[in-house]
């Protein structure tokens, strides 16, 4: 009787009943129950977010969502943004807009990372989707500010345009003007990353003054600081804020204008930009930083007292991006003034220097680490640690989900020790039992990756450089981290034992990269050859691999599970080891 | 995931390694491509491991450290910034080279004492012994044979006096004044 009821459920209540389900992996869920939830599920899935562009064809997509109204692609490897990743790798989103063209007219929300997106690509977007309102463009490049033109021509209903650290050819800051006077939609504006120094100001102005919703804008460089108080008078409502250059002559009219202008941005909480500071003009902020929770001034090159006072101001920070240049006494006042700091990432200012130039070690953020107990997410970079720095910060922060240390000396040992740096790491992977991202880096042996692999149970990506004695290493991390998704390693010597040991590993994560390692490109054709369902690229740009004696170590070595086979775009320089493809060549 | 071959702590992997050498030989210690992109790197392994060093290494002095690629791992715009910065707060001026085609060396000038293109056009005049036409945005600089161009920050030669000065002074990376018919070239309609 009650099995009949379950069955004869009307479709559109479950689709009802499903629409409050918004979390891909609960979706996925879902459509696993059975037949029927499935398809009723996949006719009502509105979000897509596709994690590796080449796991899955764009017609696969659409055969299996044919409603969808936004989509999230990821392109290149990461390390691509280290210039590991050679020009013209791929990840070309031409050939997805194509096909969404024809397939999803409806189509609101595009949000790419990591692809090559051409003037043609925007051209396209601009022409096909009518009611087209989000455009994410992170870490993207192959386009100029005349795709950016048509597409503000086009998108009436345009909410979101943000270019955040894409290389744009910024041809002319005309496209500006592109945007209609009906334009009044706009949420966000984010064009921090145009590098060039004209922007059509006036465009700008105006079209900030008819959106009475903007409520994120980024300026880049171009805009000065005599600019920013227009800006913002006409925009009171921003929540956040980029600036352009922060420096002129200090002039106390200019001052106080800025300082106003400042003070009646009410909902102002998060600041960046900050090209070229000059010190005296901080305090125009001053009215606004007790209600800042961010704060980016990771290219102001200004000297650790200025951020001392400033830093101090800001008791509700929960997000601080700086240069060393903060040294430890600026870490030091930031871990007794923001006890609500959970996000810290300190970027080197001289990283190819041999000598430090800066006071800042392990000891900022030891300090952080016991001032601050919401800290959950870390990037440092610096120049020496310890062991015992390394276990205290674990100790003090088992609620870390992030940890990347840069210790910018490769095999760097404990400076007090001269030991590896194998127990701090293992402390923290032991401590912080929430860690999802951790990367490496000083001196260390097969031993951190025992630990990571009995302790790293919920690690979902791991960096690896210059680290290991052999593919033990390897073996502890492929057998142990059961949530790993994204491996990515340089400079190790890893070789073939291990990979080949846990090849089915290799199917449950996204990808794997290595570079500089000791993978024969003979077991890159094994791997090819055994796992139909991943796909094996090899990429070397001085010479095919099979050139080689096939005991050779490969260059560089990206591996990636795939519903849609090997690829059909790849450069020269890239080999699949697919082995019907290869054998074709 | 378990693989289908078990290891123990100890992956006995000796019997059947896969070596890079020809058999017989000892395997390297240090296991690298062809292609690693630097040499030093490897150098300072020698330290840690101790193999032997190169015959010639030890009278030379060691060699100044060369940059790994993609190391630190920093994104390339965050390079170019503090490139930027370090070129303007040595010293407290903003010290450029100048070249001049056919000249024998080169000379280095302060950007920062200048108060803008006038003078600082004059300057290299006199420094360099010949003149610099006159400067309009369509046709760039007629009346001479030399035409002075600077290298800015994205890598691009660029014609003198098209920025404004604050602009020109935090991008330009070097001057060259460039001469004949390359020098004619620029700045019509080009």
């Amino acid at each position: 009787m009650q099995k009949k009821m379950a069955y004869s459920f009307p479709d559109e209540v479950l689709e009802q009943v499903f629409s409050f389900i918004q979390s891909d992996k609960d979706r996925n869920a879902v459509s696993l129950v059975c037949k029927s939830w499935d398809e009723i599920e996949r006719w009502c899935r509105r979000k897509v977010f596709i994690g590796n562009c080449y796991a899955v064809s764009p017609r696969m997509v659409i055969r299996r969502f044919p409603e969808v109204r936004s989509i999230k692609l990821k392109g290149k490897p990461h390390f691509a943004d280290f210039n590991l990743v050679p020009d013209g790798w791929g990840g070309y989103v031409l050939p997805w807009i194509a096909e969404m063209a024809g397939a999803y007219p409806w189509l609101e929300e595009i949000r790419l990372k990591r692809m090559v997106v051409t003037d043609e690509s925007l051209e396209l977007i601009a022409k096909s989707f009518k009611n087209f309102k989000v455009l994410v463009l992170f870490s993207c490049e192959g386009f100029s500010t005349d795709g950016l033109a048509a597409i503000a021509a086009s998108c009436k209903n345009l909410r979101e345009l943000d270019l955040r650290e894409s290389e744009v050819d910024d041809l002319s800051g005309h496209w500006l003007a592109h945007f209609p006077e009906t334009c009044t939609s706009l949420v966000s504006l984010n064009i921090s990353c145009l590098r060039s120094d004209e922007v059509s100001f006036s465009a700008l102005e105006r079209l900030v003054g008819r959106c009475p919703n903007l409520r994120s804008l980024r300026l880049n460089r171009a805009v000065t600081l005599d600019k920013i108080a227009n800006i913002l008078r006409r925009a009171p409502q921003l929540v956040d804020f980029g600036t352009g250059y922060y420096a002129a002559e200090l002039q106390p009219d200019v001052f106080s204008n800025l300082a106003g202008a400042f003070s009646s941005c009410k909902e102002l909480k998060s600041l960046s930009g900050f090209w070229d500071v000059v010190p005296a003009y901080l305090p125009a902020l001053y009215s606004i930083c007790p209600r800042l929770t961010s704060l980016n001034l990771s290219y102001a090159t200004i000297q650790s007292p200025d951020l001392i006072k400033l830093v101090s101001h800001c008791p509700r920070l929960q997000r601080l991006l700086v240069l060393d240049y903060v040294e430890d006494s600026g870490l030091e006042e930031l871990a007794s003034s923001c006890k609500d700091l959970q996000e810290l990432r300190v970027f080197p200012s001289d990283p190819f220097g041999a000598e430090p130039n800066v006071s800042l070690t392990e000891q900022g953020l030891v300090a952080v680490s016991l001032g601050c107990p919401k800290l959950r997410s870390v990037l440092y970079f610096c120049r020496r640690m310890s062991n015992a720095a390394l276990v205290t910060i674990a100790q003090n922060r088992p609620n870390l989900t992030r940890f990347r240390l840069c210790i910018i000396e490769p095999k760097t040992p404990d400076y007090l020790t001269l030991e590896p740096l194998d127990v701090g790491f293992g402390a923290i992977v032991e401590h912080c039992k929430d860690l999802r991202r951790l990367s490496l880096s000083g001196l260390l042996t097969d031993h951190v990756f025992e630990y990571i692999g009995t302790y790293g149970k919920k690690l979902e990506m791991l960096s690896v450089a210059f680290a290991g004695d052999s593919d033990l290493g390897l073996h502890h991390v492929l057998s142990g981290c059961e949530s790993l998704r994204k491996l990515e390693i340089r400079d190790c010597p890893f070789g073939d034992k291990a990979l080949l040991a846990n090849a089915a590993k290799l199917e449950t994560m996204r990808s794997l990269w290595m570079s500089s390692c000791a993978v024969s490109f003979g077991a890159c054709k094994l791997l090819g050859q055994k796992m139909p369902k991943l796909n094996v690229e090899v990429i070397d740009e001085t010479e095919p691999p099979d050139s080689r004696p096939e005991s050779c170590p490969v260059d560089k070595l990206y591996i990636y599970r795939s519903v849609a086979g090997p690829r059909f775009d790849m450069p020269p320089f890239v080999w699949t080891m697919d082995e019907a493809v290869r054998i074709l060549h | 995931m378990e693989g289908s071959v078990g290891y123990d702590n100890d992956l006995n992997l000796r019997a059947t390694e896969l070596r890079l050498g020809l058999p017989g030989t000892e395997p390297v210690s240090i296991v690298r491509s062809n292609k690693r992109s630097l040499q030093q790197v490897a150098d300072d392994d020698c330290g840690v491991n101790g193999c032997k060093s190169d015959d010639q290494n030890e009278t030379a002095p060691p060699p100044p450290k060369a940059q790994i690629v993609g190391w630190p791992p920093i994104r390339s715009y965050r390079k170019n910034n503090i490139q930027t910065k370090k070129n303007e707060s040595e010293g407290g001026g903003i010290y450029v080279k100048v070249s001049m085609d056919g000249a024998p060396y080169l000379r280095k000038i302060d950007l920062k004492i200048y108060s803008g293109y006038p003078e600082l056009l004059q300057a290299i005049e006199n420094m360099l012994k010949f003149t610099i036409g006159e400067y309009s945005e369509r046709e760039g600089y007629k009346g001479s044979d030399y035409a002075p161009t600077y290298e800015d920050k994205d890598g691009d030669w660029m014609l003198v006096g098209d920025v404004p000065w604050e602009m020109f002074i935090t991008s330009c990376k070097r001057l060259r004044i460039m001469k004949g018919s390359e020098a004619r070239g620029l700045g019509c309609g080009v």
